[in-house]
């Protein structure tokens, strides 16, 4: 049984604007100390979904249909209680710009001591033992003295540490790293992912990786999610995906991608833009607009496609059907 | 620490020396003659220029002022015209009636409009959120004189359930023993509820003249600073390590909206000093701003820039506090950095 499911979800803001249809009939599966790597371009609501499996969306947000389920149990029932029960002790989560990521005014130690204090019975002396613990383990030099640091004295890397160590300090079953190296420097990058990879294995922990670098995420997860316009697009072992991409959106970040160091911001491969959201017309395959392979057909709701082994897409004209 | 605090006090003299020269200048240049205002309106010639000489009118400007500068080094803040009294022993033995009720005033102010704000971010859009931008609309736009005016006719005309509006004390009533120059403490260090009592009504409506003109300010303020905050990424990260909502609201959310509201506290804290004066005359309040507007009528020069000059420190003792206070709250703000 997987640890985390995310079943037909589909979820909507209600602005002043219009609803933005952000997320619709998005499934995900991730199994216990699996590493999943969802990626797509800004904007195809990577965030809005990570949000959601923790209950911290915005208020105007609204989930209109489908589950999540973690270990069993179906967060979304009694108003997310079950949800709140889990976050920060099971599930955790780390953000991109770690450096406003921290409560700017509070030393380090104290805010892992808050999460702590939240999460356990540990009190006083064995707490704040603990909580320099926290920052051992995330490879923080001398923890002793970081303890009483303002996010302002450290760098982004270490900012990014803390809030690492602060994500652990309760040892979940899953971390949800969202774009953890955005504003980060290139080695600072290697070094966090490295440390979350080696931290994942160390304590059997699931991450959701989320990015929108492809190399990262090839290098970094067994399973990827390739997600556009508020659609998973395709799904399935990283290599596979990268190997024989079926969605002609896959197709082309994979292929714009080819020694998996190239970030995707980077790549104008891609052309088009991603559809409003607020569009009441918004076609069934919201990447119709940008496709060269759409046909009349591609107007009815998105036939699913197995690819191979646990490797699915949603098209009717998959590129994989060409190549057969 | 200390040294800091002494080396900004120190930086405040050059600001303090501009206030002398110019508050000189415009006294000054005020409109009427002291000289020709004590003689009386039967005051002959010569009785004018008698009492000019007395008072070193018709010395040069300059001269003028270093005499003023001279006695000022000496502790010596001039005599008041019409009361013959030091304008130092005024000023001490009235500032305490003052800052009692700006204190007041903005302790009022602070425990409705902080809430209110706290509360109106929150709950965005909510009937709470209308009253706290209702008050911040309305609150700008009424004088403190007005309000005043209005308070005590409704209060204490109509409705009779204030006491008359003459003062920090029942007539009836006498004045506690000076500890502090507060009325409300100086009554409770003797145990004197009567007294305690009697000053708290007095106090009530100038008190609440005051904290109605800067709710507005501090309550949007509070609102757009917790709005702001908030909406920051660390909120997120609080929220998503499953922290308690009260601790994100307090420890995360509000220690952060504080520093922009504690902007506006010395701010707003500034125009009560200033409204004060106008206050003080609705409610016959022994302040130094009613003896300051007594003064200015009556030309008298000596009770002017003493009360400009108080008024001047007071500044700079509140922005030290508030940038001390800062450092308290904000590490990045410590002030010996
Ligand atoms: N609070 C919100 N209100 C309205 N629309 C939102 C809100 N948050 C996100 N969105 C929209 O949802 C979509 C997905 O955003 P996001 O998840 O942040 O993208 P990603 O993380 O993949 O870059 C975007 O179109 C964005 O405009
Ligand atoms: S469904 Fe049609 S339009 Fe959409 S990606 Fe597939 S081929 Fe292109
Ligand atoms: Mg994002």
């Amino acid at each position: 049984m997987s640890l985390l499911a995310v079943e037909n979800l589909s979820l909507e803001f209600r602005t002043r604007s219009g609803i933005v249809r952000a997320l619709e009939n998005v499934s995900l599966e991730l199994p216990e100390g699996g590493s999943l790597g969802l990626v797509g371009e800004s904007g195809s609501g990577k965030s809005v979904l990570s949000f959601a499996i923790l209950g911290i969306q915005d208020a105007a947000a609204r989930i209109t249909a489908g589950r999540i389920r973690f270990a069993g149990q179906d967060l979304l029932a009694n108003e997310g209680r079950a949800m709140k029960a889990l976050r920060g002790r099971e599930l955790a989560m780390i953000f991109q710009n770690p450096r406003v990521a921290l409560n700017p005014i509070r030393q380090v130690g104290q805010q892992i001591e808050d999460v702590l204090r939240r999460h356990t019975d540990l009190r006083g002396k064995t707490l704040r033992a603990r909580a320099i613990e926290c920052l051992a383990e995330v490879r923080i030099p001398d923890p002793e003295r970081r303890y009483a640091a303002y996010p302002f004295e450290l760098s982004g890397g270490m900012c990014q540490r803390v809030m690492i160590a602060i994500a652990l300090a309760c040892r979940p079953r899953l971390l949800i790293a969202d774009e953890p190296t955005t504003g980060l420097d290139v080695t600072t990058q290697a070094a966090i992912m490295r440390l979350i990879r080696d931290l994942g294995h160390e304590k059997g922990m699931a991450t959701l990786l989320i990015t929108h670098d492809l190399g990262l995420a090839r290098e970094f997860c067994d399973k990827l999610a390739v997600m556009h316009a508020g659609h998973i697009v395709e799904t399935g072992p990283t290599e596979a995906v990268f190997r024989t991409p079926a969605h002609p959106y896959a197709a082309q970040l994979t292929r714009a991608t080819p020694v998996g160091q190239d970030r995707l911001e980077n790549l104008a491969a891609i052309p088009g833009n991603l559809p409003d959201l607020r569009r009441t017309d918004l076609p069934a395959c919201r990447f119709a607009e940008r496709c060269e392979r759409r046909a009349d057909d591609c107007a009815i709701p998105l036939p699913r496609y197995e690819v191979g082994a646990g490797h699915t897409a949603f098209c009717h004209h998959p590129t994989r059907l060409e190549a057969a | 620490m200390l040294a800091t605090i002494l080396k900004r006090l120190l930086g405040a003299i050059p600001n303090l020396i501009g206030v002398i020269v110019v508050t000189f200048l415009l006294t000054r240049a005020l409109p009427g003659d002291p000289a020709a205002f004590f003689a009386g309106p039967a005051g002959t010639a010569e009785a004018v220029e008698e009492i000019r000489v007395k008072l070193g009118l018709n010395k040069s400007l300059p001269e003028q002022f270093l005499l003023y500068v001279r006695d000022l080094s000496r502790g010596d803040w001039g005599n008041s015209l019409a009361t013959g009294q030091s304008v130092l022993t005024e000023l001490t033995t009235r500032l305490p009636a003052s800052l009692e009720l700006t204190l007041c005033g903005l302790v009022l102010a602070v425990v409705i409009a902080i809430p209110l704000g706290i509360l109106a971010a929150t709950r965005p859009g909510s009937w709470i959120d209308h009253l706290c931008r209702g008050i911040a609309t309305a609150g700008v736009s009424l004088p403190t004189f007005f309000t005043g005016l209005l308070l005590a006719y409704i209060f204490y005309f109509l409705l009779g359930w204030a006491p008359s509006p003459l003062g920090r004390l029942d007539p009836y009533l006498s004045s506690p023993p000076t500890v502090t120059g507060f009325y409300l403490i100086d009554s409770l260090l003797v145990g004197d509820l009567d007294v305690f009592v009697g000053a708290a009504k007095q106090l009530i409506l100038p008190a609440v003249t005051l904290a109605l003109f800067v709710l507005a300010p501090l309550a949007r303020m509070t609102r757009a600073a917790m709005l702001g905050v908030l909406s920051a990424d660390f909120i997120r990260t609080a929220r998503a390590a499953g922290l308690a909502p009260t601790t994100v609201l307090f420890t995360y959310a509000f220690r952060n909206a504080l520093l922009p509201v504690m902007t506006t506290l010395g701010m707003v804290f500034s125009f009560l000093l200033g409204s004060n004066v106008l206050v003080e005359k609705v409610f016959a309040w022994p302040g130094i701003g009613s003896f300051a507007i007594e003064a200015l009528v009556a030309s008298d020069y000596a009770p002017v820039q003493g009360f400009v000059l108080t008024m001047a420190l007071l500044y700079v003792f509140l922005n030290l506090a508030i940038d001390i206070a800062y450092g308290l709250v904000d590490p990045r703000m410590r002030i010996d950095q």
